[in-house]
């Protein structure tokens, strides 16, 4: 337990940290520096997971098992790279004027802020706490979204602001109504304890349960970004600062489905009725279809990737809702390869912004010949997200697909065409930006693209062969999650 | 139900949750902003008053806690700073032309009907009070969220917002006698950042719209130019 408790301080303390020092020269390699150690802690969490299975604290506010462990790793490995490229990114929109002092320091201090928030969804036992948690994560960033204050981050920021604490709010009422059906039979210290709830969840009323799951659907679903709670979720994403843009899409909002999911698991062991699992494949697939289509619309390239990033939510829920073990195993690996490609997009293009000094999709061109690691980086990471093999993304709706041939095969012509049209909706735009001419006088920027590089890797390898040890993770989060392992 | 054969506390919840609702809607109809600030403290004040009369008969000291928190955060801070915004931008003496008001009344009774209409299967088995108290703080959420529908004010979305929070304490309180005191102190933390945040925006809405009527933050959306 003890890494569990280190993940949670070191945060809070780079909160203070920041706040009080986060106008110096390096400030951006200190902050890599935390996000590094809390990575390093939340690999040696791993391993004790790894070792001796589920983790309770003795006072039970905290449980870490195969299913939050992973997430946990995957959020600090996310938090590491994406703070490797804020660094140079952030000092640039200083150096051009847009950025104070102040609001730098307010930047690093809410960077910790935001990954205090996720790591303490991840790992409390508690879903009062969790909620708190959710809703402490949109306080951090929502100050981040109005960044540049130009009327439209402001509002952004606004809408996002109220739109999510209203929709929060929802699910803050299911909770109500859960801790209500647990006080019938357990004191009330515990009955907000997700492991108590788990273990007793035969003898919570079902149909207070099925209640309470609709409330927390559109509650942590507004996060999630699931349609039709979805409109805050483009203006945030494009008007913040980038390294927020790929926090947001590759932490957040897998968060918000992880707290969905733990609910649908209560749930699911009180009724017998799949009602939990309807809903979710009705919202993800409506999400998936429509945000496919709106693909095509877009003229904002961080708007683009953010409906491509409703898609790809609306998929994994829709798997997660249609419950069998293949189906579960899938939307754990969906979850893990979408966060590891659309971070590495969002610093792509992050730096083709930067390039071309405008996020317009008609003025973005020829980024090959102008930087071509840049280029490069945003066609392959393109390629990966829009589902082409070799790469992991390939490989997880690929068994999507074949787990609703398996349960609902009638949808599956649904989920092929929402897949092909969200493929032509990118690469329409994608081309002409990668390819063509330079316009006069674009220059290269300075760009760190490892971060890029060592994600787009972790992504082919698993589209080619996942590791044992992974495969051993995902299977035991399997069991856990829908009871039986899958194949 | 039989009123007059409950006990005291259960009469006394009944009644609160009933002029809870009722201070909801006449929020909904309010178009000066100081007074709707005004009528949201007194709503605030009403569910001080059923924390501790909830308190008293269950003997319970921790929601004596919790009541002195909401009164400090949603009768005294939250409408002095709000009140502190509005006279310090000069929005005092704005009346707001409220479109269709009989609708977003006869709306708001449809959202009451609606609230007893979801929650009247699940409860049942339990009694009539935590039936009436669950469906009413319900409908207080709801018609949090019609005010934020019908009015233009940033400052009344704030209203409309925090009283959704009032109408989820509500429930906490009268259906489980009050969160865990962990969650109880992490919701309060929360809703005292996010009036802190809202101040600012306040500020930063006004300089960058010069007013704040939120219906002219229109940049973003998807419509063809």
């Amino acid at each position: 337990m003890i890494p569990a408790y280190l993940l949670l301080i070191l945060p809070l303390l780079g909160i203070v940290y920041f706040a009080l020092f986060g106008h110096q020269e390096d400030v951006g390699r200190q902050n890599t520096h935390f996000n590094g150690v809390t990575l390093l802690l939340s690999l040696w969490l791993a391993i004790n997971v790894y070792v001796s299975g589920t983790i309770l604290s003795t006072d039970k506010y905290f449980i870490v098992d195969s299913f939050n462990v992973y997430l946990i790793v995957l959020t600090a490995f996310v938090g590491f790279t994406t703070s490797i490229f804020s660094a140079p990114y952030m000092a640039h929109e200083k150096e051009i004027g847009k950025l104070t002092d102040k609001r730098l320091r307010l930047y690093y201090s809410m960077y910790q802020g935001f990954m205090f928030a996720m790591y303490l969804v991840l790992t409390t036992n508690n879903m009062g706490v969790m909620w708190v948690a959710m809703e402490a994560a949109t306080l951090a960033t929502v100050l981040l979204v109005s960044l540049y204050r130009t009327p439209e981050s402001i509002e952004a920021a606004w809408k996002y602001f109220i739109l999510c604490g209203v929709g929060i709010a929802q699910a803050l009422f299911g909770t109500i109504l859960l801790y209500y059906a647990a006080t019938q039979f357990s004191d009330a210290e515990n009955a907000l304890m997700w492991s108590v709830l788990y273990e007793n969840a035969k003898l919570l009323d079902p149909e207070i349960l099925e209640i309470a799951f609709v409330f927390m659907l559109i509650g942590y679903g507004t996060k999630i970004g699931l349609v039709p709670l979805h409109n805050w979720l483009p203006d945030a994403h494009s008007e913040g600062p980038t390294p927020m843009s790929a926090v947001l899409s590759g932490l957040l909002l897998n968060d918000a489905l992880y707290a969905v999911v733990r609910n649908k698991m209560l749930v699911d062991g009180a009724t017998d009725s799949h009602i939990a699992g309807y809903l979710m494949m009705g919202f993800g697939l409506m999400s998936f279809l429509v945000a496919a289509f709106f693909l095509h619309r877009q003229k904002d390239i961080k708007r683009l990737f953010s409906y491509s990033s409703i898609e790809h939510m609306g998929l994994m829920t829709f798997a997660f809702g249609i419950g069998t073990p293949f189906a579960t195993f899938a939307a754990l690996l969906h979850m893990m390869v979408h966060s590891l490609t659309k971070s590495a997009i969002f610093v792509t293009v992050g730096h083709a912004v930067q390039i071309s000094g405008t996020q317009s999709i008609e003025k973005i061109r020829g980024l090959i010949r102008t930087q071509p690691k840049v280029g490069w980086g945003l066609l392959i990471g393109t390629l990966a997200i829009a589902g082409f093999p070799p790469f992991g993304v390939f490989t997880s709706e690929f068994l999507v697909l074949l787990a609703t041939m398996q349960s609902y095969p009638w949808l599956t012509p649904f989920l092929l065409l929402g897949i092909g049209i969200a493929c032509a909706g990118l690469f329409r735009n994608i081309q002409p930006m990668v390819y063509g001419e330079k316009p006069e006088g674009q220059q290269a920027v300075q760009a760190n693209l490892w971060p890029v590089i060592v994600h787009l890797a972790i992504v082919l390898w698993l589209g080619l062969a996942i590791p044992n040890f992974l495969s051993d993770w995902f299977t035991q989060a399997t069991i856990l999650i829908s009871g039986s392992a899958p194949l | 139900m039989d009123i007059e054969n409950l006990d005291l506390y259960s009469q006394l919840i009944l009644s609160l949750a009933a002029l809870v609702t009722l201070t909801s809607f006449i929020m909904l109809a309010q178009g000066r902003l100081l007074r709707l600030v005004f009528i949201f403290a007194l709503q605030g004040f009403l569910l001080v008053l059923a924390t501790a009369i909830a308190a008293y008969s269950f003997n319970n000291p921790h929601l004596y806690i919790s009541a002195a928190i909401t009164m400090a955060l949603k009768v005294l801070f939250i409408p002095w700073m709000l009140r502190r915004h509005i006279l310090k931008l000069n929005m005092h003496r704005d009346v707001e032309a409220l479109s269709n008001k009989t609708a977003v009344m006869m709306g708001g009774a449809s959202l009451v009907m609606f609230s007893y209409y979801v929650l009247h299967p699940i409860m049942q088995n339990s009694s009539m009070v935590l039936l009436n108290a669950l469906s009413l703080s319900l409908a207080v959420i709801l018609l949090g969220m019609l005010l934020m529908i019908s009015h233009h004010q940033a400052i009344a979305h704030v209203v409309g917002f925090m009283s959704i929070e009032n109408g989820l304490f509500f429930a906490a309180t009268v259906s489980t006698s009050g969160m865990p005191m962990v969650v109880e102190l992490g919701i309060a933390f929360d809703v005292l950042v996010a009036a802190v945040l809202f101040g600012i925006f306040f500020l930063h809405i006004n300089s960058s719209i010069d007013s704040l009527d939120v219906d002219k933050m229109n940049r973003l959306n998807e419509v063809d130019q």
